[in-house]
């Protein structure tokens, strides 16, 4: 552990905080320079979860690394898998079936949904309103259980393989779905009522942390966090993977590129992520779950590379094979790491209590910038 | 190096978790009927530990995926308020146990041991999912994961899971209650005459 404490020759004050902190969502450790209140540096130091998942995955089979991938953005575990299963797809030239791929986005948006929900309500905790996390908590554990049927876990589901998914779905899956948008309908709007329009809520948030959107693409900064700065980098319509060139959708794009839009950005994909749902749950195609596929793969020598949108932003896969039964490298781009690089930048010049909503609107799961 | 187990101080606590007709713990002691009342005695001890297993404060410490179930735990569904569990407290100085939700690396260890340390007696602690307790599916050919928690700070209750359902973690803490309520204790290790 860094021990910084003490004061600048300017007679600023340093300080720590995390790893342990309930504000860093996770164990990220920031040395912090205060001038009185105000940020003038934030100093992030990563590697308290530093699971080495990119080298455990050489030695991993082509199956069997798609799994890690779940640990890494747990909340984001679906399109996670979807990016390395995809990448696999790419080396062996497999055609995905109609309803895998179908099942794929329909999971995808289900989770997207689900990681936006428990932003919301973390960002209100950040910001000092305890209920919003109850509320937040009540839909997302309907998700689980949609989940729970299908992919047989609640969170890390490793649900996605190389060629489709693992199992068909549950019988019950079209119903549970359809009574998820039915509550979640009626409860968003009581979500805006709660915290959209709460005069603190704006106080704390309007005109705080603005990122301009030549620094979002420089600090290359993905996600709702880039698209609330103005870049257009929602990959599912920049570069479409999947089946997301055929769905109607919007990519949402903010103005001003304050914490207030990065949070507008994301309720706004949460109503998108359902529009697409319903579009699909009455129009899943009958036939096979999944490819054939030999059950030892080879992926033959090449370099493949593969990206999704997660909830957090641009995700990348980028996959070397030598011919063999692993992996030679792995490498994954995470979202949250080149949005956490653009953080320094985004607080300096704010008060320290700004920094927590800030922090919050970022939206950053640590175990994905660890790996 | 003479290694010696020393002696728990409190009824065996297998017998008390593993009983079938278990019935719900009451209040510990007998009450004599006196008119207008009625006294009641029975250990100190015992009291103590009624009223400290029912009020057991976590610690906000997540490292990773677990931490998504410990909330959901929290949160309306599970409610593990229900089971007094209801202040969760962001400061190791104020909580009595401390839930191990995710992995530990090598970089963590030296900071959990340190929270552990900051803790005040008596102190519990429960490893939650694969990770905490043997690496899990870090465990090999990984070069930074602790492989299982119990290497750095020592631990009462274990819940096997990846991540285990929040069932499974009030269990978990059902369990430790009960562990606390039958007077159990850690085992204390001799080695060479000195306590560790």
């Amino acid at each position: 552990m860094v021990e910084e404490i003490g004061t600048t020759d300017k007679g600023e004050l340093i300080i720590n905080v995390g790893p342990q902190h309930p504000a860093t969502h996770g164990v990220l450790h920031l040395v912090i320079t205060l001038d009185g209140e105000t940020v003038r540096k934030v100093e992030p130091h990563l590697g308290y979860i530093h699971r080495s998942i990119e080298k455990m995955s050489e030695s991993l089979s082509y199956r069997q690394f798609i799994y890690a991938t779940s640990r890494m953005d747990y909340l984001s575990a679906h399109i996670n898998n979807h990016a390395c299963a995809m990448a696999v797809e790419k080396g062996l030239q497999l055609e995905v079936p109609e309803r895998a791929q179908v099942i794929r986005v329909l999971m995808g948006e289900l989770t997207r949904i689900a990681s936006h929900v428990l932003w919301w309500g973390a960002m209100a905790m950040d910001i000092g309103a305890f209920t919003p996390f109850f509320h937040a908590f009540r839909e997302r554990e309907m998700i689980n259980d949609i989940m729970e049927e299908s992919c047989g876990a609640r969170l890390t589901m490793n649900y996605m393989v190389p060629g489709g998914v693992m199992y068909d779905i549950h019988p019950n899956f079209h119903r549970r779905v359809k009574e998820f948008i039915a509550q979640f309908k009626r409860k968003l709007p009581e979500y805006d009522e709660l915290v959209t329009g709460n005069t603190i809520f704006r106080a704390r948030t309007r005109g705080v942390g603005v990122l301009s959107k030549e620094d979002a693409i420089s600090y290359g900064c993905s996600g709702p966090t880039g698209r609330a700065s103005g870049v257009d980098c929602d990959i599912r319509k920049v570069q479409p993977y999947g089946i997301y060139d055929r769905l109607d959708f919007r990519q949402i794009i903010g103005k001003e590129g304050d914490t207030y839009s990065r949070y507008l950005v994301r309720m706004q994909e949460m109503r998108q992520s359902l529009h697409i749902i319903e579009q699909l749950i009455d129009n899943i195609p009958e036939g096979d779950f999944q490819a054939k596929t030999k059950a030892v793969l080879k992926v033959p020598k090449g370099e493949y590379y593969s990206r999704v949108e997660t909830a957090r932003g641009d995700f990348g896969v980028y996959l070397v094979s030598e011919g063999g039964l692993t992996p030679y490298r792995i490498k994954y781009r995470s979202p949250g790491f080149s949005n956490l690089s653009a953080l320094d930048h985004t607080v300096r010049g704010q008060k320290i209590g700004d920094l927590v909503a800030i922090m919050g609107s970022f939206d950053l799961v640590i175990p994905d910038i660890d790996r | 190096m003479r290694i010696k187990k020393a002696r728990s101080s409190g009824r065996d606590i297998r017998v008390a978790s593993m009983n079938p007709d278990k019935q719900p713990a009451k209040f510990p002691g007998l009450v004599h009927e006196t008119p207008g009342g009625g006294i009641l005695s029975g250990p100190l001890e015992d009291v103590v530990n009624w009223a400290r297993s029912n009020s057991l404060w976590p610690l906000t410490f997540a490292t990773s995926c677990c931490g998504i179930e410990m909330m959901s735990t929290a949160a309306a569904k599970y409610d593990f308020s229900r089971f007094g569990f209801e202040v969760a407290r962001a400061t190791p100085r104020q909580a009595d146990v401390i839930i191990i939700a995710g992995t530990i690396v090598n970089k963590m260890a030296p900071v959990l041991k340190r929270l552990y340390d900051q803790m005040a007696d008596p102190k519990y602690v429960i490893a939650m999912g694969a990770c905490a307790i043997s690496g899990g599916p870090f465990f090999y050919n990984t070069y930074s994961v602790v492989k299982g928690a119990d290497h750095v700070i020592p631990v009462d209750v274990y819940v096997a899971g990846c991540p285990p359902r929040p069932e499974a973690l009030l269990h978990a803490l059902i369990t430790l209650q009960e562990k606390i309520k039958s007077g159990g204790k850690r085992e204390r290790i001799d080695i060479d005459g000195k306590n560790i």
